[in-house]
């Protein structure tokens, strides 16, 4: 079986991804090979070969022309399987990949099972495993799920590709998406607002355990995208990742993108009507209930006793 | 200008998931229907343009799946699209992410969509693959995850959500694709009056056999709840007994560590 490992670079920077790629390669039990669309003094420490197209030429993205990259790569290797992380690039590049390849795409692979490749499905609470029917396989492989090891090192050895002109539509350029956000990186103890508090007329309750702690109040995304919080105080992949000693959550289930943010957390404490909700899996402690009866009441308990 | 919507109806992911008999997907009975949260900022950002465009554009809502769809297709037209498709699968959920995309791809082609909107992922799949399939699959410019769309009837400007708090700008020549990121708009609710007007827009049912023309690439072994993790403690039960277990154990960990 033989793998290839699509390296992305951003904003002139090689991202770490390619190292857990490298690492999935490694449980796969694949011979691997590199491909970077990026420069020649920035390379992967990895002990094989890398296909290098350089970045002046190709653009840090361009779907079509990386498309074009890739598949022309994967025919060069041999490659059974393309790999991709599932990340803005990956999960844009991947489909096309595929289907100019024939191949199948596994989105969001957490694990290897018997016979195939174990996805989510229905938001983190099921699973599945499916198995490719095609000879070639295009993977996206959920960040943070194999982890990088002691994987980086050695010299590359570089083999280049040609870039060809390509018609269709570069990225043109990055910008920010917003003011500078409120700090949440530092706090000791963050109390989270998810969708399940309803509607911003309940956020002061939250607001008053999140002080009744002595800590800063976050949210999940939808709390942020309904406008009811500044995007300042989202705490995930699109957020911030926050590392408190105390983390509460209340109404909100759990969602990868949301655990990317909170897992480093020491302590986390999940208020949730739904027992099954996903975010039981990180937290030290699950009390299941309606938060709107829960929340007042504790944050009245804390305040008579201090 | 012609603009096509497609939305898939997922359940409600507040519920309790078991799997259907033969193991590979979700058993049907007592889950609520509605539509794909992703979807809903694609049909809304369809009719804030065609608003701006001043009602020059018609809108296409489509959906494949079996009968009951067509809830989420009614919900699209009462909100402000004009007439919905549904392609009637009632094996849909067997239907691997290539199948439905060539599926809409055999339908729309030829039919002179100027832009294409789908959601970025949905609910219950997730795959994220099915709106860029589509592109590939009709040959047209496709950019994922928008969070910020405009669109002047010659060209869209989508500006795409990347990691770490950036975004992507792209503009794309029509007819182009575009797959929406939860947070591009906030959709609207449909009004009552609006409800019953959609009662009589069209909306056409087509059998999936005669688009369906490709074969599974991929198939599903096992569909299954994944082990919980050991270790955390689960409180529930009397109101006053949670609010006290919670109090002591919120004061106990919220104090700084002694040292
Ligand atoms: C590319 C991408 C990036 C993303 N980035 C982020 C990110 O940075 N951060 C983020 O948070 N999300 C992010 N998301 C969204 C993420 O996938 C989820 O949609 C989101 O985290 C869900 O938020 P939630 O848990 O508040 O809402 P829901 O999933 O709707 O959950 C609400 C919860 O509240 C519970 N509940 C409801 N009522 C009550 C009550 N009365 N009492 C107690 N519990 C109640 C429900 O049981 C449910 O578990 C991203 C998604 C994508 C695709
Ligand atoms: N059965 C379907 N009918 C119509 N549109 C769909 C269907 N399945 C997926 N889509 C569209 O494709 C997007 C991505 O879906 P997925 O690839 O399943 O994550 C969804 O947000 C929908 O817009």
């Amino acid at each position: 079986m033989k793998a290839l490992l699509v390296c992305e670079y951003r904003e002139g920077k090689l991202q770490d991804g390619i190292y857990e790629a490298i690492a999935f390669a490694g449980r796969l039990g694949a011979g691997r090979s590199v491909l970077l669309i990026g420069r020649e003094t920035e390379l992967p420490r990895f002990d094989g070969k890398v296909i290098f197209a350089d970045v002046a030429e190709a653009g840090e993205y361009h779907p079509a022309l990386h498309r074009d990259l890739v598949a022309e790569a994967a025919r060069r290797e041999g490659a059974d399987v393309v790999v991709l992380l599932h990340t803005s690039y990956g999960w844009d590049l991947a489909p096309r990949v595929a289907a100019a390849l024939g191949a199948t795409q596994v989105s969001e692979v957490v694990g290897l099972a018997e016979g195939g490749y174990e996805v989510p499905a229905c938001t983190s609470k099921m699973r599945r495993v499916v198995r490719p029917r095609t000879p070639v396989t295009v993977v996206t492989l959920q960040p943070g799920a194999f982890p990088a090891g002691d994987e980086r090192g050695g010299v590359p050895c570089l083999e280049r590709l040609e870039v060809p002109k390509a018609a269709g539509a570069p990225l043109m350029g990055y910008e920010a998406s917003g003011p500078k956000p409120v700090d949440l990186g530092r706090a000791e103890v963050i109390v989270s607002a998810g969708r399940g508090v309803g509607k911003k007329e309940n956020l002061p309750t939250i607001a008053a355990l999140a002080k009744a702690l002595g800590g800063e109040l976050g949210a999940s995304r939808p709390v942020v995208d309904a406008g009811w919080l500044d995007h300042g105080r989202q705490v995930g992949t699109t957020g911030q990742t926050v590392a408190p000693r105390l983390y509460v959550a209340c109404g909100i289930s759990g969602a990868v993108q949301h655990l990317a943010g909170m897992k480093r957390a020491e302590f986390v404490v999940a208020i949730n009507k739904d027992r099954e909700a996903p975010i039981g899996e990180v937290a030290d402690v699950l009390v299941v209930g309606d938060l709107h009866q829960i929340v007042p009441a504790v944050t009245a308990r804390l305040e008579e006793t201090r | 200008m012609k603009i096509l919507v497609c939305v898939k109806q997922v359940p409600d992911t507040g519920a309790r998931f078991r799997p259907n008999p033969a193991g590979t997907w979700y058993a049907e009975a007592d889950l609520a229907f509605r539509m794909n949260e992703y979807d809903e900022h694609a049909v809304e950002e369809a009719i804030r343009l065609k608003e701006k465009l001043g009602g020059a554009p018609e809108l296409t809502v489509l959906s494949v799946g079996p009968a009951r769809v067509v809830e989420a297709l009614r919900k699209a037209l009462a909100m402000g699209c004009d007439r919905a498709v549904h392609v009637d699968d009632p094996a849909a959920a067997d239907r691997d992410p290539w199948q439905v995309a060539s599926v809409i791809a055999a339908w729309a082609r030829g039919k002179g969509f100027d832009l294409v909107l789908t959601g970025m992922q949905s609910a219950d799949r997730g795959s994220a693959q099915v709106g860029v399939l589509v592109a590939e699959r009709l040959g047209l410019a496709s950019a994922t995850t928008a969070v910020a769309f405009e669109c002047d009837g010659q060209a869209a400007t989508v500006r795409r959500e990347l990691e770490g708090g950036t975004r992507g700008v792209v503009r794309l020549p029509l007819p182009a694709l575009v797959t929406c990121q939860l947070g591009l708009n906030v959709p609207r609710y449909p009004t009552l009056p609006n409800i019953m007007k959609a009662k009589k827009k069209p909306l056409e049912v087509v059998p999936v056999a005669g688009l369906l023309d490709e074969a599974p690439r991929a198939e599903t072994l096992r569909f299954y709840e994944p082990p919980r993790r050991q270790g955390g403690r689960v409180i529930e039960g009397p109101l006053d007994r949670l609010v006290e277990e919670l109090t002591a154990i919120l004061k106990e960990r919220a104090l700084p560590a002694r040292s």
